[in-house]
């Protein structure tokens, strides 16, 4: 029994025989016999938090439902329980919509399923349950969100809701005939939470089971999002500034920074065309393209067609992308289209000095609806009901997640960014993506090929700033692919969490090259879907703009001010944030202030590759203006690049010299796309299963020891500084967010208390059938004399 | 990483000059055959990392290097005691990763070596003729084609080797007969080479172990230290179908029950599925029926015999060796059943130590011999309840008494210098059990004192005949072959440099109980062992040559610490300083990783 059976609040749920009964009183309980039973139903709130409360209504509990706990007890507790009552915490803005009493949220562990009764409600920011706050001791680690609780559910985290109605479960959405008995709520998140109903009143039961259904499914206005509520309320509470160092690419200052910094300012520059959205609302105000490039032309057809800079290599060569014109019929119009493409053409492509190659994403690339359904199965083997479902699919988990094609996708991810990598870093050739809006596909490889070819965006402001660049002014509708507004489920696809799984491959494949964690990512990941954070609500910066009333001319009106996820304090105390940073992250060496300005230490494993600059490039031919243009017009004929053997051979001979050579985590960084090396995000996949707790193990038992050695050279250092001042200093305040290591779990920092007791996990199922070497396994294991040998 | 650069420098230097350290280092990348080439990887796998020295060279090849240059330079590290055998010039090894290169192929009365000069740094492919079990002949005289005469060793290691002879040449006979002389002596009537091995090591590693002192009686494995539980071997009951009955058996449960105070009760695991020990019954053996063994229950573990293990390794290496297929790789894997068989023996190993853990009940655990899924199993389940088998000494101690002790047959299973590959008593029971020990390490990387080098180093030497570690089948063949006076432990070498096989993130918890998880979800393929000549694989633990670099920090600080503590002291020795007494800074320094 874990402490929860020890409490009022807590209800053994289909108990398994106590193993002492001899210490726990058998008590039959029926709920009516400890409330005051059939009476008027008390008000809502008056019951908030009691525990056990909600008369019976209708639904007379069912006899098997039985507490192991004496009725003195649940009465002295129950007092308990009424001082720390757990009341509903509100965030500016946020309001209350409807709630229910007497709820039983179910928790699984190994003595069975446990209740734990309390009360559901549904806000317009979450749903949550508020029941026995899980009591962290002072050792215990703290990594609470400071928005979120253990069981918060925001409303677009919610995934699938299902009902489940006499033990079948189905899923639920619009009107409901008949209310369910057990509300199961999947999590974007990858949580699973079980709501027993039984014991909720009926029209109870119908209002927090439509309200919830409503409030996380139906279609949505943009203007109504949390997000604006809370920027209101706040408006003139704490007008703190963002002390963050992300570059946030709003302003004209921040792309010549980044020109600079890249030394792309050669042959780029800086355009303030679409300021005030005047040419495009799909690009930002501010954007780079090519120095030769007429300004006119910008505008020409709204910013399509046009080569817009992301990053320029060492080398000098850049990395560009386009969004297609859309498909034309017109001849004439097919012709002025052509024509300008071709004077597009000849500004970024004049051998022998500036070379180009086009890669059609859109066409020759994974799709997004590849992506949409690969992700839908993958999730599924994450969303877990219970334990025999856990062992039922562990026999043939590994076929189970090929069929879902998730990690290939991956790995195609991957694999194409080395493909681009080659051609910038060997071929000495500029790489245009292009793609039908320039804003999915382009956004994962542009940042993915950054994150390896440049070290600025392996450290935490760098791969912020690489987000803010390529995703929020790169125009990726986060509002869209996430499905915030619960618009069309068709647009909802995962770009962004693929593009953080490849990242994740890279960190786990290279921990030193990263200045951030995977715990970084997983809390990346889960930001999602918090509706206070204005990064991922808008589907390009002109909506947001124009949403927080920034353009318009009314001076009364101040502009909505919105949080920006980079700001993480907002989620979690500085304590907390210790764990989203690298402590084994290899810092820069000292004297090499500019990294790209020292080729002798920046990508010193490409040295020994063929990297002549005047060699006439294989490719030389490759490139031809009617393809280009032929694509770009949106008729695409032929596949440029994939199509030929000779990439095949140029790939495999790039990626097997860099493997052949010595890992400089502050150079080019390519990953390993083997099969046995792609592999699933454990962390944020597997952070919510009981079954899949290590207790005292997995990367968190690294971690500690790493941080509690970070502390002793930490505080040696202070010694020796004490020593050289030959003063006293007070005693060093430890790293107290990580002790007792044996007792955190490989589900740390996430899920706490999934599991109190220390027993194994036993796996219930046995052998699946061998199949062909079912003949072998009847034989004996041969009986030899020893003297034979 | 000038590692393989040490060992291009091998014959052209006086090799005595050369520091033993340093040397056993250099050669340790370079037995790593495919990977030589890839430098990064070099430091972390090696089969045979023995030191060696100029005396080895007889005076005649001394002669020899000095007249050709190159063979000089394409010449084998030597081993005390071993001695060349043949060598031929011209020899192309065809590499399944990096293409065929030229070379010298030596074959010593130890290993197989072959080294080319061609690339840069020099390719090299070392590996013991213990790991042989197949040699082959490719084509005939009359083979038409580059590099299709030639030869084929497959090995047990999970790599095959192709060497391709110019059929004018006349090397590939005589190398074939030598290769099928030395790599099977045990079928040449001639010893092993672990007999012929004459290294020195400061610690003598048959010291290790005395039965005496490790356990009690002689089937007893481990009695719980507070409990009293007990963990008990043995093999199945002689039941048979007429369902005889032996009393003293009886007596003998009874006896382990009564020993343990606080439970009544005994669980007698069997190892076997259900179904194999039915039919065993009808064979004279079977399993303890409940009637006749009071307040004892039956529990069978479902885990396969060694023809079902064998079988999924054969398979196994048909999916890692030498290509990897990209997008099929997870069913595949599946298919083999491998980690399923991993999760059983895990699950199995975890159901033992609940029993004795939680439930308080001594357990007899058993499959048809008792030697070799019941040892995986009650070795792993005193992994997990006891951590001083989690440290470098204690496992070795662990493997003396539950592998060697106990009377695993690894004879019979590996089939040291044995030609009779195809041999139905083969089986990789061992192999399995380190690999349950590395899924261990992977879900608690801080709990066990050695690093994944050491496992893969048994688990070479395990085939390479050159430790009498894993000769012969029982405790009585040793005694009579004299291993202990005749062959030198592979302990003795592992022990004399614990550093190159500490694990840096081990955290001494010597009283927890690890449970690992035994769900697939957790489980991986070691790519480490099984994939290893893949120079694509990536190199194994960034993290711990960062976190040595973070000890290494803090041994310096603590050493300026010190510094400064002194100055401090002689300065104002007079006056009873507080800031930083010696007390103070006394952190305790754990500088050996």
């Amino acid at each position: 029994m874990g402490g929860a059976a020890a409490s009022a609040a807590a209800w053994c749920w289909w108990p398994p025989l106590p193993e002492e009964p001899e210490l726990w009183r058998l008590v039959v309980l029926a709920v009516v016999l400890l409330l005051p039973s059939r009476g008027p139903a008390p008000e809502d709130g008056e019951m908030l938090g009691k525990g056990v409360g909600g008369g019976g209504g209708s639904k007379a509990p069912k006899p098997s439902f039985v507490s192991y706990v004496r009725p003195e007890e649940i009465h002295t507790n129950e007092k308990e329980v009424a001082e720390k009552e757990v009341t509903l915490h509100l965030l500016p803005g946020e309001q209350l919509l409807c709630e229910a009493s007497t709820v039983l949220k179910c928790i699984q562990d190994d003595s069975g399923q446990h209740g734990i009764c309390g009360k559901l409600v549904c806000t317009d920011f979450k749903i949550a349950f508020l029941g026995e706050e899980s009591t962290l001791d002072d050792n215990e680690p703290q990594f609470k969100n400071k928005l979120i609780g253990e069981n918060d559910i925001t409303l677009h985290c919610v995934d699938q809701i299902y009902g489940v109605f006499d033990e079948k479960k189905k899923p639920l959405f619009g009107q409901l005939k008949k209310y369910p008995e057990k509300l199961i709520i999947h999590c974007k998140d990858l949580r699973v939470f079980h709501f027993c109903l039984r014991y909720t009143k009926e029209e109870e039961v119908k209002r927090i089971v439509s309200g919830i259904i409503h409030h996380t499914q139906a279609p949505k206005l943009l203007k109504r999002l949390f997000l604006f509520s809370y920027a209101t309320a706040k408006q003139n509470s704490t007008a703190t500034g963002p002390t963050h160092q992300t570059v946030m690419f709003d302003t004209i200052k921040d792309w010549h920074w980044e020109l600079e910094r890249t030394k792309g300012n050669i042959k780029y520059k800086a355009v303030s065309a679409n300021e005030g959205y005047k040419v495009c609302e799909k690009l930002p105000a501010y954007f780079v393209v090519p120095v030769s490039l007429p300004e006119e032309d910008i505008s020409c057809f709204q910013g399509r067609g046009i080569p817009i800079w992301c990053w320029s290599c060492h080398n000098g060569c850049a990395l560009l992308k386009m969004s297609a014109f859309p498909k034309e019929q017109d001849e004439s119009n097919l012709q002025i289209q052509k024509a300008f493409l071709d004077g597009i053409y000849k500004t970024i492509h004049n051998p022998p000095y500036e070379t180009l190659k086009t890669e059609d994403l859109s066409n020759s690339f994974i799709s997004l609806q590849e992506i949409q359904t690969s992700y839908s199965k993958f999730k599924q083997l994450f969303l877990i009901d219970n334990s025999s479902e856990f062992w039922d699919t562990d026999v043939k988990w590994f076929s189970l997640l090929e069929s879902s094609n998730w990690l290939d996708i991956i790995r195609r991810c991957l694999k194409k960014a080395i493909e681009v990598i080659e051609c910038l870093e060997v071929q000495n050739t500029n790489v245009l993506l292009i793609e039908e809006n320039a804003s999915d596909l382009c956004c994962i490889i542009s940042s993915l090929v950054q994150v390896m070819m440049d070290p600025y965006c392996r450290t935490r402001f760098g791969f912020q700033s690489l987000i803010q660049k390529e995703w929020i002014m790169g125009g990726h509708c986060f509002l869209d692919r996430c499905n915030h507004l619960r618009q069309n489920d068709k647009e909802e696809v995962p770009v962004f969490l693929l593009f953080l799984d490849c990242v994740w491959q890279l960190v786990q494949q290279y921990p030193p090259a990263f200045e951030f964690t995977e715990t970084y990512l997983t809390v990346l990941s889960d930001s999602l879907y918090i509706p206070i954070f204005s990064t991922f609500f808008f589907n390009s910066p002109y909506q947001k703009d124009a949403n927080v009333g920034k353009e318009s001319q009314d001076s009364q009106n101040k502009p909505l001010s919105l949080l920006t996820v980079w700001d993480w304090s907002v989620q979690f105390e500085s304590k907390a944030q210790i764990l989203l940073n690298n402590p084994l992250y290899v810092e820069k060496p000292k004297p090499d202030r500019n990294p790209r300005r020292a080729p002798h230490f920046k990508h010193q494993r490409q040295l020994s590759l063929p990297l002549n600059p005047n060699k006439s490039s294989p490719k030389r031919g490759f490139f031809e203006t009617d393809h280009l243009i032929k694509n770009l017009l949106g008729k695409r004929i032929s596949k440029l690049i994939n199509s030929s053997d000779e990439l095949h051979d140029n790939f495999r001979e790039f990626y097997d010299s860099w493997h052949s050579k010595i890992v400089d985590y502050h150079g080019l960084l390519l990953p390993h796309i083997e099969g046995p090396e792609i592999k699933v995000w454990a962390q944020r996949c597997l952070r919510w299963i009981p079954e899949a707790q290590i207790l005292g193990g997995s990367p968190v038992a690294i971690m500690n020891k790493v941080l509690e050695m970070m502390e002793e050279v930490q505080s040696l250092q202070k010694k020796i500084d004490e020593k050289h001042n030959s003063l006293m200093a007070p005693p060093l305040d430890g790293l107290s967010l990580l002790r007792k290591p044996a007792r955190l779990s490989s589900l740390f920092p996430f899920a706490l208390l999934q599991r109190h007791s220390s027993k194994p996990v036993l796996p219930t199922n046995s052998w699946k059938t061998l199949g062909d070497e079912e003949d072998l396994a009847k034989q004996e294991d041969e009986f030899v004399d020893l003297g034979d040998v | 990483m000038e590692k393989s650069s040490s060992c291009e420098s091998l014959g052209s230097q006086p090799a005595a000059a050369r520091p033993p350290s340093v040397d056993s280092l250099s050669s340790a990348s370079t037995s790593h055959s495919d990977h030589s080439a890839h430098i990064k990887s070099a430091s972390v796998i090696s089969s045979d990392s023995i030191s060696t020295s100029a005396d080895n060279f007889s005076p005649d090849l001394r002669v020899l290097r000095e007249t050709n240059k190159l063979a000089e330079m394409e010449e084998p590290p030597l081993l005390p005691g071993e001695n060349i055998k043949d060598m031929a010039k011209d020899v192309t090894y065809i590499c399944p990763f990096t293409g065929a290169v030229r070379g010298t192929l030596t074959v010593t009365n130890y290993r197989l070596y072959f080294k080319s000069m061609e690339r840069d740094p020099p390719f090299v492919l070392d590996a013991s003729l213990g790991v042989i079990s197949r040699v082959e002949k490719i084509g005939g005289a009359s083979s038409r084609g580059e590099n299709s005469y030639g030869l084929e060793t497959v090995c047990k290691d999970i790599r095959n080797l192709r060497f391709a002879h110019k059929p004018e040449g006349r090397t590939r006979r005589s190398i074939f007969e030598n290769l099928m002389k030395y790599a099977f002596p045990v079928s040449n009537n001639l010893p092993l080479f672990a007999f012929e091995y004459k290294e020195v090591f400061s610690e003598n590693g048959w010291k290790l172990y005395d039965p005496l002192l490790e356990y009690r009686r002689q089937v007893l494995s481990w009695i719980h230290p507070e409990s009293q539980a007990t963990i008990t071997r043995c093999s199945q009951p002689m039941v048979g179908v007429s369902g005889k009955r032996s009393k003293e058996d009886e007596k003998y449960l009874q006896a382990i029950m009564d020993s343990n105070a606080q439970s009544h009760k005994i669980f007698i695991f069997d190892a076997r599925p259900s179904v194999n020990a039915v039919a065993n019954k009808a064979k004279g053996g079977g399993y303890e029926s409940e009637d006749a063994y009071q307040n004892a229950e039956l529990v069978f573990l479902d885990i396969h015999n060694i023809h079902v293990m064998r079988e999924s390794l054969r398979k196994l290496k048909e999916i890692v060796y030498p290509n990897i297929e990209e997008t099929h790789w997870l069913s595949n894997l599946e298919s083999t059943h491998w980690l399923e068989h991993i999760k059983l023996i895990l699950a199995g190993a975890l159901r033992i130590a609940d029993k004795v853990e939680s439930g308080k009940t001594s357990v007899v655990v058993h499959c048809s011999d008792g030697w070799d899924r019941t040892a995986q199993l009650t070795s792993l389940a005193m992994l997990m309840l006891d951590g001083y088998y989690r440290t470098i000494r204690g496992f070795e101690i662990l493997v003396e008494k539950e592998w060697l002790s106990f009377g695993h047959r690894f004879q019979l299973r590996i089939g040291h210098g044995d030609k009779n590959h195809a041999d139905a008593d083969r089986s990789p029971v061992f192999l399995q059990f380190i690999d349950c020990v590395w899924q261990m390490t992977r879900q608690f990387p801080t709990a066990f004192e050695f690093n994944e080098y050491f496992l893969i180093t048994i688990l070479d030497h395990l085939y390479s005949c050159l430790f009498g570690t894993f000769l012969c089948s029982s405790e009585q063949q040793r005694g009579k072959e004299n291993l202990l006076k005749r062959t030198v432990s592979l302990w003795s070498y592992i022990n004399s440099q614990l550093e190159d096989f500490t694990n840096p993130l081990y955290v001494s918890y010597s009283n927890h109980v690890l449970y690992p998880v035994a769900s697939m979800r957790h489980l991986e393929l070691w790519v480490g062992y099984y994939i290893r000549w893949n120079p694509r694989m990536k190199p194994q633990e960034p993290i711990h040559s960062r976190y040595k670099e973070l000890l290494a920090k803090r041994a310096e600080l603590q050493k300026k610490v010190e510094e400064l503590q002194r100055e401090i002291s002689s300065r104002s020795s007079s006056s009873s300083e507080r800031a930083g007494s010696p007390a103070q800074c006394a952190t305790p320094v754990q500088t050996v990783v």
